[in-house]
């Protein structure tokens, strides 16, 4: 959890970020059909916040996290920096604005280079920026770098594959932090790990945001991380942003049906059954072809009868707790609220 | 007493920190040093790990040999390559002339050591051309995917259509028959294995993360090229060489053989397995020694090239 969270002052604005690649078909490459990666998905970031991500796999964290840094393109919508129009900018101010965000990625072994020495791998960033005239000063930077994400200096030269899963995500931090950054994009940064090492990197994670003053977009499918380290969580399901909250409401009180079931299969040490349990019933339908209404009306157990027919929008059911549900929707007609049929195995 | 004791202790105990704190640093010294070391120490490594393969070792013995003898051959000849001795022709071997001579009386060992020149340097001229040609339009098709991959990919398809000999001999008919012709020639032809291994190679490498991390820091094409790209295929690239390189020679030989490379009285290979056919019975090694030459240098670059790629590969180590 940032320490010096400071909402005040938004650092990156997500507005109606939309992301739909299209499939190709026939001789001339006309698009037939899109995958729809990501719907119309706006959040803020604050200085010194962690801000969480959450879902099933596939439905569009990753994207998110990309078009925020402009990795993929999004297809709509914008990103702001602060002030400016980050998604506007080309060339020689793209790569300035850039240096202000870094990418955490999720897979400690493909993300770093097989054939660089670690000083490089960690210099990279610096050397493409020019920052330090010297070869002394650059490695000074990176001597200080590897100190403060508690690599051992003896191992400047080697290379990744000579390192932990662990060590390797310490070298990908490292890397991330070199230029000082204000935005880090952790795109499940610890889910290659195992649960030992998990722990020390989130560690990390939060001493650097402390130190650093930095803002992290977090990425994870992993609930109790996510509940460790965040400050505000949005919760998405096939694209769409369904709830968005402050990680204390998010947690003590699901609004959103998904939400809910997404808590209520996370572990907990505690004799309970594990019949007791709501768990989701089908898969998540392909993105090419979402559902109508609600995404989430396929599987969701309080599905009623308008949620086929019109997508509910996010409205603000309690101050600062968003949540995208027809639940909260006071206008609706007795006709509307019908409950259909209850896909979940609610025992 | 009781003080003084006690400061002894005390004493012993900043004795005591102090070698440690010693220990400590020299021992920071020493892995600060050896950290230094390593990073000299890549390709000592890779030398390491090579060493122990004897085959590979022997493997490089004989290229080492066969580069030493090119560039020496007016050393190591004991006569000149084209003087004719016309009372002793197609001698059998022994004597005077250690393999015998041709039908001008021509000293064969003198003729094969000239030889090896011919076929090195074919081998590693052709080869280097086609790996500039190569990796370039690899990367580049691969890198910058979409419309200069399709141009690319036509052309490798178009090139490596061709049956690969009759092709050659369409070139060096029109380029007319001379060593450097030979060069280009084999040059232009040999290409398209390098082009579409580099292009696949970058393309799976194109989308790793490390690239990505460099495209986020705003590095440029070239750097990616240079300093991601270069780096990963080259394992892809000595393989691809160590193998051309005799495909090159073999090549050489064959064309040599149908008399469009390499023009008598130069002496090749190739030329000479040609020129010894009518001969085959009258001095039957006349053509064995010029071929058993071109498969010790072919087998021993195609397994050194295979020794070479697991020394270099870093995941091969542990």
């Amino acid at each position: 959890m940032g320490k010096n969270r400071d909402m005040s002052e938004v650092v990156l604005r997500a507005e109606h970020l939309t992301k739909r690649y299209p499939i190709k078909k026939g001789l001339f490459g006309k698009a037939a059909n899109y995958v729809h990666a990501l719907e119309d998905v706006s959040f803020e970031l604050h200085r010194g916040e962690t801000f969480a991500i959450v879902g099933e796999s596939g439905c569009g964290k990753s994207t998110t996290g990309k078009c925020v840094l402009r990795l993929t393109e999004p297809t709509e919508g914008k990103v702001l920096l602060g002030e400016e129009d980050f998604t506007s900018l080309s060339g020689e101010a793209l790569t300035k604005a850039r240096q202000k965000m870094k990418l955490i990625f999720q897979d400690p072994y493909s993300s770093l280079n097989p054939r660089m020495t670690v000083a490089d791998i960690i210099a990279e960033p610096i050397d493409i920026a020019g920052t330090y005239k010297t070869r002394a000063e650059r490695d000074a930077r990176v001597e200080e770098v590897m100190e403060a994400v508690g690599l051992d200096l003896a191992f400047k030269y080697r290379y990744p594959h000579e390192f932990s899963g662990g060590q390797r995500q310490r070298i990908g931090i490292a890397r991330a932090i070199v230029l000082e950054p204000e935005i880090v994009v952790c795109d499940e940064p610890v889910s290659a790990l195992d649960v030992s090492v998990q722990a020390k990197v989130i560690n990390l994670l939060e001493q650097l945001q402390d130190r650093l003053g930095l803002s992290y977009i977090f990425i994870s499918h992993d609930l109790s991380v996510v509940k460790h380290i965040s400050d505000t969580v949005m919760v998405m399901y096939l694209g769409h942003e369904m709830e968005l909250a402050d990680k204390e409401a998010l947690f003590a009180k699901p609004l959103h049906p998904y939400t809910q079931a997404l808590l209520d299969v996370i572990p907990r040490i505690r004799h309970e059954r594990i019949q007791d349990k709501r768990i989701l019933e089908g898969d998540v339908p392909s993105p090419t072809n979402p559902p109508s209404g609600c995404v989430f009306h396929t599987r969701c157990p309080k599905c009623m009868k308008v949620c086929s027919e019109r997508a509910p929008e996010l409205r603000e059911v309690e101050p600062g707790h968003l949540c995208a549900c027809h639940l909260f929707d006071d206008a609706l007609s007795e006709a509307e609220r019908q409950l259909v049929g209850v896909s979940v195995a609610a025992k | 007493m009781a003080l003084l004791s006690s400061d002894k202790s005390d004493s012993k105990v900043q004795e005591a920190e102090r070698i440690a704190a010693d220990s400590a640093k020299a021992r920071e010294d020493e892995r600060r040093e050896t950290g230094r070391k390593r990073a000299s120490s890549y390709w000592a490594v890779s030398w390491n790990i090579f060493k122990r393969n004897k085959l590979g070792m022997l493997c490089l013995a004989i290229v080492v040999v066969l580069i030493l003898v090119a560039v020496f051959a007016p050393v190591l000849a004991p006569y000149d390559p084209d003087a004719q001795e016309l009372t002793n022709m197609l001698a059998a071997p022994g004597g005077v002339h250690p393999f015998g001579t041709d039908e001008f009386g021509r000293d064969i060992l003198s003729r094969v050591i000239y030889g090896c020149r011919i076929s090195l340097s074919v081998g590693v001229v052709a080869q280097g051309i086609s790996l500039i040609i190569g990796f370039l339009s690899g990367v580049f098709a691969g890198y910058f995917g979409g419309k200069v991959d399709a141009v690319v990919s036509f052309a490798i398809q178009v090139f490596s259509s061709f049956p690969f000999l009759l092709f050659a001999i369409v070139v060096m008919f029109v380029m007319g028959p001379g060593l450097v012709n030979l060069y280009v020639a084999l040059g232009l032809l040999m290409w398209t294995s390098t082009a579409r291994l580099v292009r696949g190679d970058v393309m799976r490498l194109k989308s790793s993360e490390y690239i990505q991390s460099c495209i986020l820091s705003g590095g440029k094409s070239w750097r990616i090229i240079m300093k991601h790209l270069l780096p990963n295929c080259i394992s892809t690239l000595i393989v691809v060489s160590t193998l051309g390189i005799p495909s090159a020679i073999l090549s050489e030989a064959s064309l040599s053989f149908l008399g469009l490379g390499v023009q008598p009285p130069m002496a090749s290979w190739g030329q000479m397995i040609s020129s010894s056919q009518p001969y085959i019975q009258s001095n039957t090694y006349y053509s064995v020694i010029p071929g058993v030459a071109i498969i010790i240098t072919v087998m021993a670059f195609n397994l050194l090239g295979d020794a070479l790629r697991d020394a270099l590969d870093p995941k091969m180590r542990s």
